[in-house]
């Protein structure tokens, strides 16, 4: 623990910005990897040929080593089927859950937090028609690989759309179709690859590589191990969306009513959308679904009762399992809740480390000299990701800059731990008032938010009724 | 060395839609190498036009979605080519839409009026009229995404795509 006049609450702000041994080697194989994906595996270059050694070079001594080198042999020589894609992709996924592994181990000591027992993945049950588009979802990721980023068109991309769509409506597909969806608006919006300057290497590599295991028969994080009955403390709401998905998560302590240590659990809802529903339309879709989220946006904690819960910490969200229960300030339960909260591991095959999202609440830092683009921790500079702040929402980037306290994710990417705002207090005519990203998740009565609810509003009417007459002629 | 951006695994690629109201024209998108979208009939409410124009040579089409052709569509935009543009501007920002229908612009003018004049005054062909039918097909899929029940069940995926204040 740091002594409070260092500041950053009881965050060792000295090793998030200490290198982890290790990580460097390892996301260089990975980079190697992903530039293979520029030029596409169909006829190979001589350096693609040496990345693809490196990649099975890097899991010899894990129980995927044979069938690695036999891809990376086939993939270097141009002939690579798509199980042995699928094989390159468990590859590249293993070497970025160690990535995951050796991150979120020293954000835990960073933070002082104690973490579950390992969770266990349990197979779920498909039937034969989602098989099938699983496949044809596989074939498609073969020939984009094939094709490279350099080499996408119009008609390759738009080959996805049939499956997406077939793919949707069934649950037991979902992550995989609202993946697919969100990945080939980009590459499509992206053609042809040919005058791209730059590729978003990590991101499409991530996506492709996600997307590949995903359409082998595998666990949904779905199946709820355990039920959870107790009181639910609300910390924020972090919201996450692309052109036609939009999906809200709040974090959470939960204290058991046994009396059994609090975790840290988090609530979500997703919906698909028609990409012109944007801000606050989003939360007027994703409201009815979680009554968490008008709970959180007042400031009261719920009580559950039997609420279906995954070995991940993630509670399957039921209405009928929850009552809206006394006044919660997020604040308090940072500051009184949270430290001792244990947090859940993440099931095996989904350690990446954009997972990684822990709670965390700071206090005693200052705003780095060019605004809120860092924040100065005992010294150190941890960089704040204020463009994840919904536009939705009371908190902006100015607030951070000038809060004395802040709730907010702990993530990484490109390199570098970084804090995402999902509260500040910050002082206004000398009272402390509390900011919050997720505050008109249940409705607002803020005037611009109104504003925006009765023109969002207006928007869904127009298609619902252009859906009334069309889609059910 | 990869940049940040390169090294990122939530790199923004595409900026959100703006909100606009979509009573006129209640479908756009960018696709296909074209600009596309359905736009209502001022005057009969169960009527809409499937309109379109492709990238590059402009060609355009317009006709309703029981094919028959547009009666304004000859020889140039109709004002249902011109309502597509003007909403496309507004739901992806004129830049965005004129570097997908690779118009150049003079003195690096971007306004809905500029990006039609110019394609415009190209004297763009007619184009395929069988594009109708599978434009009219996705706005119905488009539709369909509010039928979808959501869903508690969580989605890690989504972890992939944060935010971003940035605007089209
Ligand atoms: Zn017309």
């Amino acid at each position: 623990m740091v002594p409070a006049d260092e500041g950053g609450g009881l965050m060792r702000a000295d090793l998030l910005v200490e290198p982890v041994a290790g990580l460097d080697e390892v996301l260089a194989v990975v980079d190697a990897f992903d530039r293979t994906l520029v030029g596409g595996l169909l006829r190979p270059h001589p350096t693609q040929a040496g990345a693809l050694a490196e990649l099975a070079a890097a899991v010899a001594g894990t129980p995927l080593a044979g069938r690695v080198a036999e891809a990376a042999e086939k993939a270097a020589a141009g002939t690579a089927s798509e199980d042995h894609l699928v094989a390159l992709a468990a590859a590249r996924t293993a070497l970025l859950g160690a990535a995951h592994d050796a991150l979120v181990t020293r954000a835990d000591e960073a933070t002082g937090r104690d973490r579950g027992e390992e969770a266990q993945a349990v197979p779920a049950g498909q039937g034969e028609q989602a098989a099938n588009l699983q496949a044809a979802a596989r074939t498609w990721l073969a020939d984009v690989a094939r094709a490279g980023w350099q080499g996408i068109d119009h008609d390759l991309i738009a080959d996805s759309a049939p499956v997406v769509f077939a793919m949707l409506p069934d649950p037991t597909l979902r992550r995989l179709a609202t993946l697919l969806d969100g990945f080939s608006a980009e590459l499509a919006a992206s053609c042809p690859g040919a005058t791209l300057e730059r590729f978003p290497l990590r991101r499409w590599a991530d996506l492709w590589a996600r997307a590949l295991l995903l359409t082998r028969p595998r666990v949904d994080a779905g199946p709820a191990v355990g039920t959870a009955t107790g009181r639910l403390l609300p910390l924020g709401v972090d919201v996450q969306e692309h052109a036609t998905a939009a999906q809200a998560q709040v974090h959470a302590v939960f204290e058991p009513a046994d009396g059994s240590p609090p975790r840290l659990v988090r609530a979500s809802v997703s919906v698909s959308k028609p990409d012109t529903v944007v801000g606050v339309g989003v939360w007027q879709l994703l409201r009815p679904h979680l009554s968490l989220l008008a709970a959180a946006g007042e400031g009261r904690a719920m009580d559950l009762t039997d609420m279906p819960i995954t070995a991940e910490g993630d509670l399957i969200w039921d209405d009928a399992h929850a009552r809206t229960g006394r006044p919660a300030d997020a604040f308090a339960t940072a500051r009184v809740a949270l430290p001792t909260a244990v947090a859940a591991p993440t099931t095996p095959l989904d350690r990446h480390p954009t997972r990684i999202a822990i709670p965390v609440f700071l206090e005693g830092y200052a705003a780095a000299e060019d605004g809120a683009t860092a924040l100065v921790l005992a010294g150190h500079h941890i960089p704040v990701d204020v463009d994840r702040i919904p536009t939705a929402g009371p908190l902006t980037p100015e607030a951070v800059a000038t809060s004395t306290a802040c709730i907010g994710l702990l993530r990484w990417d490109a390199g570098a731990f970084r804090i995402q705002p999902l509260a500040v207090e910050t002082t206004v005519k000398k009272k402390t008032v509390a900011l919050h990203a997720g505050a008109w998740a249940g409705g607002t009565t803020d005037k611009l938010g109104v504003k925006a609810e009765k023109a969002a509003t207006e928007a869904v009417a127009v298609l619902r009724e252009r859906a009334g007459k069309l889609l059910r002629k | 060395m990869l940049s940040a951006w390169e090294e990122s695994s939530v790199a923004r690629v595409l900026p959100p839609a703006r909100p606009r109201k979509l009573a006129k024209v209640p479908f756009v998108e960018l696709a296909d190498g074209r600009l596309q979208g359905v736009v209502s009939s001022g005057s009969d409410i169960g009527r809409v036009y499937v309109s379109s124009v492709a990238a590059g040579d402009f060609a355009f089409t317009c006709s309703t979605n029981n094919n028959r052709p547009c009666g304004g569509a000859h020889g140039g935009f109709c004002k249902h080519i011109e309502a597509l543009i003007g909403e496309a501007v507004l739901q992806y920002g004129a830049e965005r839409v004129a570097r997908y229908l690779r118009v150049e612009l003079a003195n690096g003018r971007s306004e809905a009026w500029d990006i039609t004049r110019t394609m415009g005054a190209s004297r763009p062909p007619q184009g395929d009229k069988t594009a109708a039918a599978p434009v009219f097909s996705r706005f119905l899929r488009h539709l369909a995404y509010l039928e979808l029940v959501p869903t508690t069940t969580p989605l890690p995926e989504m972890q992939w795509f944060p935010p971003t204040r940035a605007v089209a």
